[in-house]
């Protein structure tokens, strides 16, 4: 029976040094060790998260550039659009323009023809004037030498302004 | 909350008179039981200790040095099995550990064991009855076999003597902080944001095992309160089983084979259940919610019972398996001794046998080493996270 019986001095040693082996391991050896498993275990949880969400980042960013990218690709058909209409536009303005002006040039030129043909036609007719006043005076100058003739030029002469 | 801590002090108190009964009890059912000595395996070593103030004291600590005496291999195996104030090495070698007593009637006392010269001396009044120190009447140096014992003044002996296990003590506790501090200097200084390696790399994984799978799951949320505790206890116990395991000096020790080691964890654990345990705890051994009246007559005192025989059931778990466990593995290797009595080539014919089963049951007790330091440290987390639970009605 003597294995079963607690003996006094072996409770006291064990209790004495259990009690400081649990605070000394307490404060020297578990508080450093399970703080620092701790401090590891949320690092690479940390690290872990963080990887996730730079992949879902880059994921968002090539998302983000393909967006992007549609919105100039859609962006430079809407400009060249807008281009080819300005520019058919302009062409049609200018074709307008151009036949406007031409109109007004031709109108212009026209109105200058007929003031010329009219200053030509006065001119010519006043140079036919003075020839035919020329002519008559030579003729007159002539023919009052005969007063037949000077009759006979006179009754012509009527009869021509009859016929104006 | 006063009303409660009132509890848990009245708990420790009773469970405090309880173990003091229970020593009592044991000791006068020894100091009563005068077996005769047997030659089985079974022997009682208090037995032996009656008998060897008369006769065979001669033998003590070095029994199988004697050839000519029959061998006894139960004595052997109690005198490995228990504690020691010598340390033997080998043959009749051993180291003296200092014997310390304190005595109302004479004060203390403090010198080596070794004045003892085996039991075979008395020194300052005192002697060795086996392992036990007793007071004698004589106060001088004199041949131990005419002393006569005072029984008085050796009832009021307190024996805090460095035996065998207390020194095992102080070497377990050592080592264990040895170890650790180690450890905890690689994890903030040496190696720190480093991967582990070494000792290092070896305890982290069980560290962590222990803590994840054993504390955490069985207190719940609360369990890093409780963690330097049941960590230490947990380390303590392995290395104590294994140092156990270790034939040689400065181990070998059945230290956690001692009752005395396993009722000490044993009441720290029922210190810190009681302590800790909540309204919803106590409700539930003095006034189990739910049942009806008459029930409870009979319930409250199976559950009064229960909060005294978990740390009683935690104790003799750990020194019944680790006792048992250097029993075997000695009375396989005696095998060897106890055939060659029958003539040296019987002992060594059956010795590779023997030794297949030692190596075994060593082998069986290294595994047992851990399982039980996992066990005590389990039910012990569980007590405690039933202590602490919370119960949402």
């Amino acid at each position: 029976m003597e294995l079963v019986k607690p003996e006094f001095g072996l409770i006291f040693w064990m209790s004495i040094s259990f009690l400081i082996v649990v605070f000394l391991m307490r404060k020297f050896a578990w508080g450093p060790i399970l703080s620092s498993l701790k401090e590891r275990e949320t690092s690479i949880s940390d690290a872990l998260n963080a990887a996730k969400k730079a992949k879902e980042e880059v994921a968002n960013m090539t998302a983000e550039n393909e967006r992007i990218l549609q919105e100039a690709r859609n962006e430079r058909d809407v400009l060249l659009r807008e281009a080819r209409e300005t520019k058919d536009q302009i062409i049609n303005e200018s074709r307008a323009k151009a036949q406007v002006e031409g109109d007004r040039l031709i109108t212009l030129a026209r109105e200058a023809i007929t003031n010329e043909k009219m200053a030509a036609i006065t001119d010519l007719k006043n140079q036919v004037a003075y020839l035919s006043i020329e002519i008559a005076e030579k003729m007159i100058r002539q023919k009052l030498s005969n007063d037949e003739q000077q009759k006979a030029l006179v009754q012509e002469m009527l009869k021509d302004v009859k016929m104006n | 909350m006063l009303k409660y801590k009132r509890l848990a002090l009245l708990s420790i108190l009773t469970f405090a008179m309880f173990t003091l009964i229970f020593s009592i009890n044991v000791a006068q059912d020894s100091s009563h039981n005068q077996l005769p000595q047997t030659e089985t395996v079974s022997v009682d070593e208090h037995a032996h200790g009656d008998a060897a103030t008369t006769a065979d004291h001669s033998e003590s600590g070095a029994g199988e040095g004697h050839a000519a005496e029959k061998l006894n291999a139960g004595k052997i195996i109690m005198e490995h099995v228990a504690d020691a104030h010598g340390w033997h090495l080998w043959g009749h070698t051993e180291i003296p550990l200092p014997i310390i007593l304190y005595s109302s009637d004479r004060g203390m006392a403090m010198f080596s064991s070794a004045r003892f010269e085996h039991g075979h001396k008395t020194y300052n009044g005192y002697m060795l009855q086996g392992q036990k120190v007793v007071a004698v009447n004589e106060m001088g140096e004199m041949d131990a076999h005419h002393a006569t014992v005072n029984d008085a003044v050796t009832a009021n002996i307190f024996d805090i003597s460095i035996t065998k296990n207390v020194a095992s003590i102080f070497i377990c506790c050592g080592l264990m902080l040895l170890i650790f501090t180690n450890i905890a200097s690689a994890y903030t200084r040496k190696r720190k944001g480093l991967a582990p390696t070494g000792l290092q790399n070896a305890m982290e994984p069980i560290i962590m095992f222990v803590r994840d799978d054993l504390i955490k799951p069985s207190i719940g949320h609360k369990y890093e309160k409780y963690l330097p505790y049941l960590l230490t206890v947990f380390f303590f116990i392995w290395i104590a089983n294994l140092m156990g395991l270790i034939p040689v000096f400065p181990f070998g020790a059945n230290l956690t084979g001692s009752i005395s080691i396993a009722l000490t964890l044993a009441v720290f654990t029922f210190v810190i259940v009681t302590v800790n345990a909540n309204k919803n705890y106590w409700e539930h051994v003095f006034m189990m919610p739910g049942v009806p009246k008459g029930v409870l007559v009979l319930l409250t005192p199976i559950e009064i019972l229960g909060v005294f025989l978990r740390p009683f059931v935690l104790m003799i778990r750990l020194f019944a398996n680790i006792t048992a466990g250097h029993i075997i593995a000695l009375a396989f290797f005696s095998l060897i001794f106890i055939f060659g009595q029958n003539g040296m080539g019987v002992g060594l014919a059956v010795s590779p046998l023997t030794l297949v089963f030692t190596v075994f049951m060593t082998v069986l007790e290294l595994l047992v080493a851990f399982l039980q330091a996992y066990v005590f440290t389990m039910l012990s987390a569980v007590y405690i996270g039933a202590a602490i639970e919370e119960h949402h009605h």
